[in-house]
């Protein structure tokens, strides 16, 4: 069987079929993570009220455990995770630093995540570049993975200081 | 202000859109692979390893596909936006590898089916990378080690 052409007396080959399904799964996904790549979503953190303040480890708690003190921004640090094998790792490096330098009380934060496997099993980080967005009180209130825009970054970044 | 913990940007590496163009290239043979009859699907498959093969173990600067861009495509091309670090496409070269490897013992010991299944996958990774420059292979390297 050729499976090269279709008709009532040679219908489409396995491998033809194959051939087909692979090229609409990987176009299918490829427009969803076109679409949702770089979007950041609130997280359950953030709808933990911030006057129960419950000694329960929160994001920022579980950074330092892994990473020892670090500095955390007043008003948001931007957590990425990146990789040795990750394009789009540089282009969400350059933004997220760009951000920092412009935005008071923002700090960038860059990890390792194969070295920090722990971190980012606690973390639930399955892919890189993933970004997590906490606030000044050390909660996680949004993240997104994929590269994010620079306006996506800003519109992700608490407009009050936290801190109060 | 900025805190990294690994090396800052340097602006070398490669054209991005020459991994595309290879994997562009890819999605043809593997599609050949799985569209001709034996022995001529046997024969690509066996093509489709020795490139993913060279990619992997030389870099992917030094394939085939990088020598057709750097002489045809890039010519004809606007400069990049942005370089960017070859190692990520030839991991993925790597991971392309493992799927044509299976799929060319499955060939031989006449498991046709499991054949064109692992081309399929292939075909699947090399078409986000040459449609939307998206490397799947490099994403399963954080998973294999988040899980392994």
């Amino acid at each position: 069987m050729s499976g090269t052409e279709c008709g009532f007396n040679s219908p489409m080959s396995t491998g033809a079929w194959i051939a087909v399904i692979a090229v609409a799964v990987a176009l299918a996904f490829g427009l969803f993570r076109m679409l949702s790549d770089g979007r950041f979503r609130g997280t359950k953190e953030l709808h933990v009220p911030h006057e129960v303040h419950s000694p329960e480890p929160h994001a920022w708690d579980a950074v330092i455990d892994a990473l020892g003190e670090t500095e955390l921004g007043t008003r948001a640090t931007l957590v990425q995770f990146s990789s040795a094998f990750c394009a789009p790792c540089r282009a969400t490096r350059r933004i997220l630093s760009e951000v920092a330098e412009v935005v008071p009380g923002v700090v960038h934060l860059e990890i390792d995540a194969e070295h920090h496997l722990a971190l980012v099993r606690r973390l639930d980080i399955l892919r890189t570049p993933t970004t997590l967005v906490i606030d000044g009180g050390g909660y996680e209130i949004a993240r997104a993975s994929g590269a994010p825009r620079k306006e996506q970054v800003l519109s992700a970044i608490p407009t009050v200081d936290l801190e109060a | 202000m900025s805190e990294t913990s690994s090396q800052t940007a340097t602006q070398t590496g490669i054209d991005p859109r020459g991994p595309q163009f290879a994997a562009a290239l890819t999605v043809v043979v593997l599609i050949l692979a799985l569209l001709l009859p034996q022995p001529w699907a046997l024969l690509v498959t066996v093509i489709q390893t020795v490139l993913f093969a060279i990619g992997t173990g030389l870099g992917v600067q030094r394939t085939p596909h990088a020598w057709l861009f750097k002489k045809f495509v890039r010519p004809r091309l606007s400069a990049p936006d942005e370089l960017e670090d070859p190692a990520p496409p030839r991991f993925a070269q790597g991971v392309g590898l493992v799927f044509v490897l299976v799929a060319l013992v499955a060939y031989v010991l006449g498991a046709t089916l499991v054949a064109q299944i692992a081309l399929g996958l292939a075909l699947v990774a090399a078409v986000l990378n040459a449609v939307f420059r998206f490397c799947l292979g490099c994403e399963i390297y954080l998973l294999i080690r988040r899980f392994a």
